[in-house]
């Protein structure tokens, strides 16, 4: 089999690991680094729950093979919180009712963060644009962007 | 409404598990990893019905890192069910109940019955070796005619699905309440329509999945997504045949339910018995595509519906016909066919209503519990035709609908007594905040808006599931930990539990905890379906809760030296009423009662038994739950005529929700019922095509997105029972029973087209538009 020893850069940490060529970033971060909180809703690249960022930039993990994200900056879910101080996104999903079963959360709140990220007050339409990609059965999106919206207010 | 008497009932409190899931600390089932687990995979029939002639499992069990292959050979046999109702009577009970059969298998015994059907199962070292391996098994099968149409199963030579159902009858169910004849003699116009519905499917954003171990001493420990620990707790000691005592299922996060994690389509059995035969650690986790292939739907109903009616719109007599299709497995069959025709008739007054409910087996997965069990079918069918009748007449949608709403103290003709209704608002609220009457004065091209109304359950009893315990226990820094077998599966309950037992002990709600839906700890509680979370938990942890004050009290009493019925519990503090200096720390109380009392440790246990009659499914009388919620909602859409393509622009809900716990969360749960009766009423189908399930990702499925979702305006009425100041009612489910049909009659509104057949699609409308132009 084709394994290689890669680091990963992955919430500002370094990490050495073998990986198969066949393996996705979504697998690595999951099973060998432990980081659990990228979901794996389809592990097709339609629900957006494995969402991460990389470069700050968003990507399905589900669809990225960890071979070819050798060297750039990764951050999941677990990253997006400074220690016990949560994200202003984070904070706000929690006060707005923005989570209900959860799942859906980490990818939510990655494609929200690079939103906010390039547009600091986005209006209604473009946090659902933002947010097409990540699929939640539970919420009816409603909550979701009011809390993004709040959170941009900020 | 803002409740005076409460402190942090009525409050929008953060979720408790807010902070662990917006970090990614919340660990659902196929985040669990234990030393030397192994990976399970389930080898499924291709062909919709089969005899299985030969396995021949030993190429996969040569295959290196495979450590178990099992068939039906492999386990003990035995069949379990949804709706198991009998076996758990105590003796003395027996007969009580109907007893319905159990033909569900872990892996199939003889005859596969759908495609997706069970027929062997892998356990390996990893996934890919699983998936090798399941290639290997080769399976000889020797084909069996098959059936896909409903409408066919009772025919005369239709192909025989389960012996023992005669004419592929699951259930059947027959009522004629009041006089039926007479009624349809009196009404100035009769209707006769057929309205059908699809296979909806769940799609919790999380898989089906989990992880069972058994210990050295056979017990077993499986960490499940199920909805319902103590009912997977009795199907799988029965598939397993082992005590119940035996088997613990404790549920980890649980990533949604929306009722399909209520029924037995979870990979548990196969996992359990894998782990039982390697005495290692399992893990299954379906795939996406299992999850839209092998697990159940909402059942696909073809209802035939007849409503009298007088000149001035008051219902004379209502006749419903339903042929549901059940799919291959019982599953909770029964239970839906007993919803239909119980909700059919509640929501108006209707004295006189006769129905009949089939639920037959075809050739495909099976159909269970959705959210709005039952309900929603018969509603989307009462609603439409409600619309139709009053236009005939000249009557206004919202007018008819109060005409003839059901009041608080009505008695329905299956005899649910309705003590509390808040429907008259809810309609009245609901078309005055979408300015009902001036839209339709002055309507907008292809724009249009409808209403619709519905009710539901606050839990139901159906044996063995009637009642729900809750323990509080206080630790010795005065904070409070509460046991229920509620299970957290998103909608909130840990939070709004937390809520009630905070403001029964005068506590802070972050003094609360939860730990729930453990069968080894926490008490008995039937898991979290037909709506009982908040009624019955609630009013088993208040009753807890309760009982931990008076033994506060007690102890305070000798402090204070008061009278225990004098005090009062407050911001951590036992005061004694009307002396607010004579006071003390709850913290003092507990640590006294510890050291200086008589040691014991305040733990409070409370119950519900459930204030209701036991589901009757041969005569559908009794009053089957402590409160019933309505629910009026008003739909604004606008129809593209080129395109087809409707729009929900927005809804407006009036929900009636008794004691309203948590404002926050209830509107989640609204906002959710109606996006997810939104994609029921324009989206959503799995569609079959021989037997095949066409459409197995989210894409093709189409379920909906952020670019989609409609304005959602949530309206609380509280209605108030003055014999039981205490009464919250259900809000997960309710919502959704009145969206497709109030989706429906405002697509009908905007462009005139009538669209009986679920889901609406561009197809269906633009067709609708083609006929009408002719
Ligand atoms: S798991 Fe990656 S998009 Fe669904
Ligand atoms: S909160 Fe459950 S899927 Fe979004």
């Amino acid at each position: 089999m084709d394994n290689h020893i890669i680091e990963l850069k992955v919430n500002g940490e370094g990490y050495e690991v073998s990986v198969d060529s066949y393996r996705t970033l979504l697998e690595v971060l999951r099973e060998d680094l432990g980081l659990t909180g990228s979901k794996e809703g389809c592990g097709m690249g339609a629900c957006g729950a494995c969402a991460v960022l990389l470069d700050n930039v968003v990507v399905l993990a589900c669809l990225t093979l960890a071979l070819s994200v050798e060297g750039k900056e990764i951050t999941t879910v677990e990253g997006l919180a400074k220690g016990e101080e949560l994200s202003p996104l984070q904070q706000s999903f929690i006060d707005h009712g923005a989570v209900q079963c959860g799942f859906c959360t980490p990818g939510m709140l990655i494609s929200s963060t690079a939103l906010l990220m390039k547009n600091f007050h986005p209006d209604e339409h473009q946090i659902q644009m933002a947010l097409s990609g990540n699929l939640c059965r539970c919420t009816g999106y409603v909550k979701i962007v009011e809390a993004v919206k709040a959170a941009s207010e900020h | 409404m803002e409740n005076k008497t409460y402190s942090v009932i009525g409050k929008r409190k953060p979720r408790k598990d807010g902070i662990a899931k917006v970090t990614g600390d919340a660990r659902y089932a196929d985040d669990l990893k234990l030393p030397g687990m192994l990976f399970g995979k389930i080898l499924r029939s291709p062909h919709p019905h089969a005899r299985i002639v030969n396995i021949d499992a030993s190429r996969a069990k040569r295959l290196a890192g495979v450590k178990a292959v099992i068939t039906g050979k492999d386990t003990a046999g035995l069949p379990y069910g949804d709706v198991d109702t009998s076996r758990y009577l105590p003796p003395h009970m027996a007969g009580e109940v109907p007893d319905f059969p159990n033909v569900k298998h872990p892996l199939a015994l003889d005859k596969v019955r759908y495609i997706g059907d069970e027929v062997a199962a892998v356990a390996a070292t990893d996934e890919a070796t699983a998936l090798e391996a399941l290639e290997l098994i080769e399976v000889e099968y020797e084909l069996l005619p098959h059936n896909f149409d409903p409408l066919k199963a009772m025919e005369e030579g239709a192909p025989q699905i389960h012996d023992y159902a005669e004419k592929n009858i699951c259930s059947k169910i027959f009522w004629d309440f009041g006089e039926v004849e007479k009624g349809f003699s009196k009404a100035d116009l009769i209707r006769e329509d057929r309205f059908t519905t699809s296979a909806v499917t769940h799609t919790p954003l999380e898989p089906r999945g989990c992880v069972a171990v058994f210990d050295q001493t056979g017990k077993l420990t499986i960490w499940s997504s199920t909805q319902s620990p103590y009912m997977r707790r009795q199907q799988l000691s029965k598939a397993l045949d082992m005590p119940e005592s035996s088997v613990r299922v404790v549920t980890p996060f649980v990533g949604g339910g929306v009722g399909g994690k209520v029924c037995s389509c979870e990979p548990d059995f196969q996992a359990a018995l894998l782990s039982r035969i390697t005495k290692k650690p399992v893990k299954i986790t379906y795939t996406r595509e299992e999850e839209f292939t092998a697990t159940c739907k909402r059942h696909p109903m073809i209802i035939d519906l007849k409503t009298g009616v007088k000149k001035d719109g008051t219902l004379t007599a209502v006749q419903c016909d339903i042929l549901a299709d059940g799919g291959a497995y019982v599953f909770t069959g029964p239970v839906v066919l007993y919803l239909a025709g119980a909700f059919l008739a509640t929501a108006y007054r209707l004295p006189n209503v006769r129905y009949s409910g089939y639920r037959v087996f075809t050739n495909k997965m099976s159909s269970g519990a959705q959210r709005g069990h039952g309900a929603v079918q018969p509603r989307f069918a009462v609603e439409s035709q409600l619309d139709m009748i009053a236009e005939e007449l000249g009557i206004d949608p919202v007018e008819i609908r109060l005409k003839n709403a059901l009041h608080p103290g009505d008695t329905t003709a299956n005899r649910f007594q309705v003590k509390t209704c808040g429907l008259k608002e809810c309609i009245e609220l609901s078309a005055e905040h979408t300015h009902w009457k001036e839209k339709n004065e002055s309507p907008v091209p292809n724009h249009g808006i409808g209403i619709s109304v519905g009710a539901f359950i606050s839990g139901m009893a159906i044996p063995p599931h009637t009642s729900s315990g809750a323990q509080v226990k206080f630790h010795e820094d005065g904070a409070v930990t509460l046991l229920t077998g509620v299970t957290e599966i998103g909608q909130g309950s840990d939070t709004i539990l937390a809520q009630i037992v905070a403001d029964e002990l005068g506590v802070a709600f972050e003094d609360v905890r939860v730990v729930s839906s453990d069968t080894e700890i926490t008490p008995v509680h039937a898991g979290s379906y037909s709506s009982r979370g908040t009624y019955w938990g609630g009013k088993a942890a208040k009753a807890a809760a309760f009982d931990a004050k008076k033994q506060l009290f007690e102890v305070a009493a000798g402090l204070l030296e008061a009278n225990p019925a004098d005090l009062e519990a407050r911001d951590r503090m036992i005061f004694v009423k009307g002396s607010p200096e004579k006071a003390i720390p709850i913290r003092g109380v507990v640590l006294a009662s510890l050291m200086e009392g008589d040691g014991n440790p305040i733990m409070g246990r409370g119950f519900y038994k459930a204030a209701a009659d036991y589901v009757n499914f041969e005569t559908g009388e009794g009053n089957v739950t402590g409160a019933y919620s309505f629910e009026a909602q008003v739909a604004e859409v606008e129809v593209d005529t080129e395109t087809g393509k409707a729009r929900l622009h927005k809804m407006t809900v009036g929900h009636d929700t008794g004691t309203a716990i948590n404002p926050m969360s209830i509107e989640g749960q609204m906002e959710g019922s109606v996006s997810m009766g939104m994609g029921q009423a324009l989206f959503e189908e799995s569609i079959m095509k021989n037997g095949v399930i066409l459409n197995t990702s989210f894409v093709d499925y189409g379920l909906h997105t952020s670019m989609d979702m409609a304005k959602v305006e949530s309206i609380l009425v509280e209605t108030e029972n003055p014999d039981d100041p205490f009464e919250p009612k259900e809000a997960g489910e309710g919502t959704q029973v009145a969206t497709p049909s109030a989706i429906s009659n405002a697509i009908y509104n905007a462009v005139g087209v009538r669209i009986k057949e679920l889901p609406i699609t561009p197809e269906k409308i633009l067709k609708a538009l083609e006929e009408k132009g002719k």
